[in-house]
């Protein structure tokens, strides 16, 4: 996911700290928010197990330490455990992030011996028909007794609720029954607009007014609550004329490793049209970090364009996202268009009352209608 | 600042268990790893968390700590508990029951 910045007191010193598997793109959901590439079909041919395997050696001799294991759904992939007790042994501190489809309390009890420390729980919505329309597929009462379960185990949790025009009005009820579940962490996250979420963008983007409130309400929350739930919740960059701080930066800390071996600055970077990233089928992990021309292309800051290259803000943000710079700019080298000085900031503009004309109904959403596979409820 | 002998000098500490507290041979550093990112600990703080292992008590830090950076125990003590008095705010560590 193209994270804005991560919580870290210290830099890789040139190598990445967080390492995402992408196991598969695969997914028994549909959901129509889903930042997976929308030509999945291209790309299927997964790594083994062994070379997951040497992906996460090399990896940690590089300095990587947070482990995300991530897709499509990862729990498709059945040597998911094998994979989790391997980064263990090596160190990582690992992450499941998973819509909760696949996994059973045998699983997650073999999940816990492998040494599982954390699982990311992918959530909709608090009503069953909304989770229904958002996710493609009726999946409701399976995610909150995969949660219950998790929770039963003892694993820490975060319950990460992709926020859209569709269940902004319900964050009091998602609150509430992520407190009940008993979660540690509630991650509001603001629906971010990449593959099929921009194809869905006019249906999905939530009023400035909707947002307003659920921030009020977000505040009264945390009041109540105190210290037994962080909830995580900021008003997206569409509407705060600030970009995010994509990445801690291009080729910064993070490294995402695409189903297929390819190796990339963040889970969007594949859908940059012109650039050639390399897999570790062909190519030593060390060396597409640190010397091929995708990783190097946006690093640092001497590829920036004004206004970025003389702004005051350009080592906070980094001038914000590659990815939103070239979709809805044409150049990734262009500032990030969610900013308010990028001279492209209309687009975003246009965007967002382009959503406000438009008739929101969730009969108009389309499905992710690629890599789907059918599983038992 | 919160009075920094709140600690009980009896009191055992471990790391709390959505933590992973460990060396970090490429940062030559001690780090504490939890979901959402990763904290460097300097080598005092490091030598603190390495003896919340539920086993230690307070008192028991201290004495070590003196041991082995040389200082006498009074000089240590409230530099144990204010970092102990951090940590635990932090969630970093629990109290054993
Ligand atoms: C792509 S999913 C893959 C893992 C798993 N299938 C799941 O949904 O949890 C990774 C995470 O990104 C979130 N997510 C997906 N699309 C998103 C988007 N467009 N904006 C923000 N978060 C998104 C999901 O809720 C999930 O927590
Ligand atoms: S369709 Fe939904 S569950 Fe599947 S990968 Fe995308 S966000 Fe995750
Ligand atoms: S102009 Fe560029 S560097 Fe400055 S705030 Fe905007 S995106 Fe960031």
């Amino acid at each position: 996911m193209a994270k804005a910045g991560s919580n870290l007191n210290l830099d890789g010193q040139g190598n990445p700290v967080w390492l995402l598997l992408e196991l598969t793109y695969k997914c028994p959901l549909k959901c129509a928010f889903c930042s997976n590439p929308t030509d999945l079909d291209a790309h299927q041919d997964e790594l083994t197990t062994a070379e997951w395997k040497k992906v996460m050696h090399d990896a940690r001799n590089m300095g990587a330490m947070q482990i995300g294991f991530s897709g499509g759904e990862p729990t498709l992939r059945k040597d998911l455990e094998e994979l989790v007790a391997e980064a263990n042994d090596l160190g990582y501190y690992t992450n499941l992030i998973t819509s909760g489809i696949g996994l059973t309390r045998k699983r997650l009890e073999n999940l816990k011996k492998a040494g599982l420390r954390h699982i990311q729980l992918g959530f909709q919505s608090s009503d069953p028909q909304t989770a229904h329309w958002l996710a493609g597929v009726d999946c409701y009462e399976k995610k909150i007794n995969m949660a219950r379960e998790i929770k039963a185990l003892g694993f820490p949790m975060v319950l990460n609720v992709p926020i859209s025009s569709l269940n902004i009005h319900q964050v009091p009820d998602i609150i509430s029954l992520a407190a009940d579940i008993g979660v540690e962490y509630l991650e509001l996250a603001n629906v971010q607009y990449y593959n099929w979420a921009l194809v869905n963008r006019d249906q999905l983007m939530p009023t400035r007014e909707a947002l307003i409130a659920a921030e009020a309400q977000v505040a009264e929350a945390r009041e109540q609550l105190g210290d037994s739930m962080t909830i995580f919740f900021v008003i997206p960059d569409y509407y705060e004329g600030r970009p995010k701080a994509c990445m801690n930066g291009w080729g910064s800390i993070h490294l995402t490793i695409a189903p297929d071996g390819v190796v990339l600055p963040c889970s969007q970077a594949r859908s940059l049209p012109g650039l050639d990233f390399p897999g570790v089928r062909d190519h030593d992990l060390a060396s597409i970090w640190h010397e091929s021309e995708s990783f190097n292309l946006y690093r640092g800051d001497s590829w920036m364009k004004e206004p970025c290259r003389s702004c005051s803000e350009k080592e906070q943000d980094f001038g914000g996202c590659r990815c939103q710079a070239m979709l809805l700019t044409g150049d990734a080298a262009n500032a990030d268009p969610a900013c308010s000085k990028s001279p492209h900031h209309h687009i975003v503009q246009d965007a967002v009352a382009s959503a406000l004309a438009s008739k929101q109904d969730h009969s108009r959403l389309i499905a992710r209608d690629v890599g789907w596979v059918p599983t038992e409820m | 600042m919160a009075d920094s002998n709140n600690h009980n000098s009896l009191a055992r500490f471990s790391i709390a268990p959505v933590f992973m507290f460990r060396w970090e041979e490429s940062q030559q550093a001690h780090v504490l790893m939890y979901p959402e990112g990763i904290v460097k600990l300097n080598p005092t703080a490091g030598e603190i968390l390495t003896r919340c292992n539920g086993a230690n008590t307070v008192e028991d830090i201290v004495h070590q700590l003196s041991e082995l950076f040389c200082e006498q125990p009074e000089f240590i003590e409230p530099r144990v508990h204010q970092f102990l008095e951090v940590c635990h705010g932090k969630g970093w560590i629990q109290p054993q029951s």
